[in-house]
């Protein structure tokens, strides 16, 4: 196995073929949710725990119904933000999960590096779902799933994505995973919710990652345009002047679309803000594969649970 | 009480002194310096070998006595500064409460007296409860003994109000402290912005979130006519700035700090709370500034912002765990290593920023070994290599950035009035 991670932490670190370990595990496990019984043993007697800092519904429920079908016994914890606030250290958080004896922990946290310092405190295995701005190496997982099953590969595409790079971390783990694999990414989006140094990023890889002023440029040409959620906080937050300009300005409608390659494929991490980051007609249109993502999104959760619990102790 | 300290080099950069000799002092003061001195009633100390400075001085300390105990007392406080070669420190006034009325200041002095075991100069608030609105009573701290006026760690945002600060401390001979940093462009920030705040997803703090600042308080500078010293410069802009200024032959001074000579923000990869401080840790380019002026003579004083944390706090995620970090006993270790080992910087120049720059910056006494001055002396070796152990600290507190780092420059013997307050294991 090409996969010895005690911890799924981000993409940053991994290297390509543990990449594709991971990916062509996924092949195979996408059959099994296709079948009328869903299950495989694998996983029996296994105990895989999601904590949420954050609310979340589709990362959770993805993992829990992935960590399900493998048979493994799930718990989902949720913590509110305000026992973040009250300071709760992570040392007792590290202390009470270990207590519960789990095999994985599942963990979304506010802030960034909670996963990382976590990991550095408990034995099981840490998977990160997300952690403030920082990564959320299983979207991006899924979202190479999809593209090399639509696309058949991933080196030498053209990715754009769009809106806020700033604070997301699907952007920043699809903009490690996509040039580690060979593609050409291109950011755009308001020049206040691009991060400096954006296009330092990556480490010297096959690809390449550009800023674009203008997102038409960005889009330009693309076989693969990933928009991203934006959320209304910002606007308080003076990073752009309101979701009517901000639609209009940075939003995916068909006639922007057309900039695209022909046979350009749209993905978006969800949940969608429809008519503002992405029409209705873009988002339900025959190009769109957000759906795909999220059936895709199972199948890449239960490889990484697979690979990480499934082979303890062999 | 006699005290004769032999055969060690003896460096004073307030004489341009670095000779090899020995050192007499009589009743706490320094009273003879001699190739050789033979008397029988004193105490011995031989420093062969050994560098023989004057007292350090920190112009920049968290003692966290009033209200936050738990992190350091003056007395701990002390302690630390006396095994980190530190004679006098001067205490910000963010303690709970806030020192910004005479019987604050007060409570502090006595505290420090009873620990005797290092000069504690208090530094009063700009405003009343550093809520950057109405003054405080900066008159009555400096009879009290306030050396400076500061809102350390929160800086006064109103413009105006800072006017009248310094007038006003200009009028009572104050020295105005300003840890810069506008707190809009600053806002949520927890680390540099750079590429690796843009790594790692944690929110930045611009240069300009500070320099602007630092241009804001030399403008003041010159309109008031007041001392203004900028604390713990981080950024390659705020010593350009300060540079100018003092071309300009203003009363402006600046301090740094030794973990910003020593680190950049790469050390923040891996998320250790102990690379959390404000100003945050910068860019190697800012590093590299900052010890050009160091070179140069742009740098008045090396202040450690000595910080104490509780490690249950320390345990916190990265954005809510605490900024700062304990410097007092790590500072000459890593002012050795850093400037004079890896950047070749004389260590009179090293020296001259731990004693007589500081008491310039604030007109404090001390900072040399001058014939009638007190006998607040530090006896280090420069070549001897230690490692950093947190467990070891005198500090209440063990939030390094430097633990397990094996550094050279130890402090072997610290001299208060002529009285040893340290002398190592």
């Amino acid at each position: 196995m090409t996969f010895k991670r005690k911890d799924l932490l981000g993409i940053r670190e991994l290297e390509v073929e543990e990449i594709n370990a991971i990916l062509d595990s996924a092949d195979s496990f996408k059959e099994i949710s296709t079948r009328a019984i869903k299950k495989v043993p694998t996983l029996r007697g296994k105990t895989v725990i999601n904590f949420f800092f954050e609310p979340s519904t589709r990362t959770r429920t993805s993992f829990e119904i992935a960590a399900k079908r493998l048979s493994a016994d799930t718990i989902n914890i949720s913590a509110s933000n305000s026992s973040v606030t009250k300071g709760e250290t992570l040392i007792d958080t590290a202390r009470n999960l270990e207590a519960m004896a789990p095999n994985a922990i599942v963990i979304r946290h506010p802030s960034p590096g909670a996963p990382h310092q976590l990991a550095k405190l408990i034995d099981a295995s840490i998977i990160n779902a997300g952690d403030g701005a920082h990564e959320h190496p299983t979207q991006a997982l899924l979202d190479a799933f999809t593209i090399r099953e639509q696309k058949g590969r991933i080196a030498g595409l053209q990715v754009a994505i769009i809106g806020d790079i700033m604070h997301s971390r699907v952007a920043r783990s699809n903009a490690h995973l996509l040039t580690k694999l060979g593609a050409h990414v291109r950011v755009s989006g308001p020049r206040t919710l691009i991060p400096p140094f954006y296009d330092r990023l990556i480490e010297e890889s096959e690809g390449s990652l550009t800023v674009c002023d203008r997102i038409e440029d960005a889009i330009a040409s693309s076989d693969v345009v990933m928009m991203l959620r934006i959320q209304r906080e910002r606007m308080s937050e003076a990073y752009f002047p309101s979701l009517k300009e901000y639609s209009v300005q940075y939003g995916l409608t068909l006639r922007r679309l057309e900039l695209a390659a022909p046979d350009c494929i749209v993905m978006h991490p969800g949940p969608v803000n429809r008519g503002i980051e992405i029409s209705s007609e873009v988002a339900d249109g025959t190009r769109s594969l957000i759906l795909d993502q999220v059936t895709n999104g199972v199948a890449v959760r239960m490889a990484i649970l697979f690979l990480m619990v499934g082979t303890e102790g062999e | 009480m006699k005290l004769l300290i032999k055969g060690g080099r003896i460096l004073d950069p307030s004489q341009q002194m670095d000779r090899t000799a020995d050192l007499l002092a009589e009743d706490g003061m320094v009273s003879s310096i001699e190739d050789s001195i033979s008397i029988d009633d004193a105490e011995i100390f031989d420093a062969r070998g050994l560098i023989v400075a004057p007292g350090f001085i920190d112009l920049h300390v968290h003692l966290r006595e009033p209200g936050d105990e738990y992190k350091e007392t003056i007395a701990s406080g002390a302690a630390a500064a006396a095994a980190g070669g530190f004679t006098s420190v001067c205490a910000m006034p963010n303690t709970k409460p806030v020192n910004d009325n005479a019987s604050v200041t007060r409570f502090i002095i006595d505290k420090a007296r009873e620990a005797g075991l290092a000069r504690v100069y208090p530094i009063g608030a700009i405003t009343r409860e550093s809520k950057g609105e109405e003054l405080a009573e900066m008159a009555e701290m400096k009879q009290a003994g306030a050396v400076a006026v500061s809102d350390d760690g929160r800086p006064v945002m109103n413009n105006q109000v800072m006017r009248h600060a310094m007038e006003y401390a200009r009028d009572h001979r104050l020295v105005v402290v300003d840890h810069c940093q506008d707190l809009n462009l600053s806002a949520g920030g927890v680390m540099n912005e750079g590429r690796y705040s843009t790594l790692l997803g944690l929110k930045g703090m611009s240069g300009a979130a500070e320099e602007s600042h630092v241009a804001r308080d030399i403008m003041l500078a010159e309109l008031t006519g007041a001392r203004v010293h900028i604390a713990h410069v981080s950024t390659a802009g705020s010593i350009e700035l300060v540079r100018r200024a003092k071309a300009k032959r203003m009363a402006v001074t600046c301090e740094v700090t030794p973990h910003h000579l020593a680190l950049t923000d790469m050390a923040v990869v891996g998320f250790d709370t102990n690379t959390k401080m404000s100003p945050p840790l910068r860019s190697e380019d800012d590093r590299s500034a900052l010890i050009e002026a160091v070179r140069d003579g742009t740098i008045d004083a090396i202040a450690t912002d000595h910080a104490p944390h509780h490690s249950d706090e320390k345990m916190l995620d990265y954005d809510h765990a605490p900024s700062g970090v304990v410097g007092l006993e790590t500072a000459l270790g890593v002012a050795v290593t850093m400037l004079h080992q890896a950047a070749g910087i004389a260590l009179a120049r090293i020296v001259e920023m731990l004693t007589v720059g500081p008491a310039r910056a604030f007109s404090l006494h001390g900072g040399t070994l001058t014939v009638g001055s007190p006998a607040d002396i530090t006896v280090f070796d420069p070549e001897r290599e230690w490692a950093v152990n947190p467990q070891r600290f005198k500090s209440k507190s063990r939030n390094t950035p430097f633990a397990g780092m094996r550094l050279n420059g130890t402090v072997i013997a610290t001299f208060l009035s002529g009285r040893k307050v340290f002398h190592i294991e």
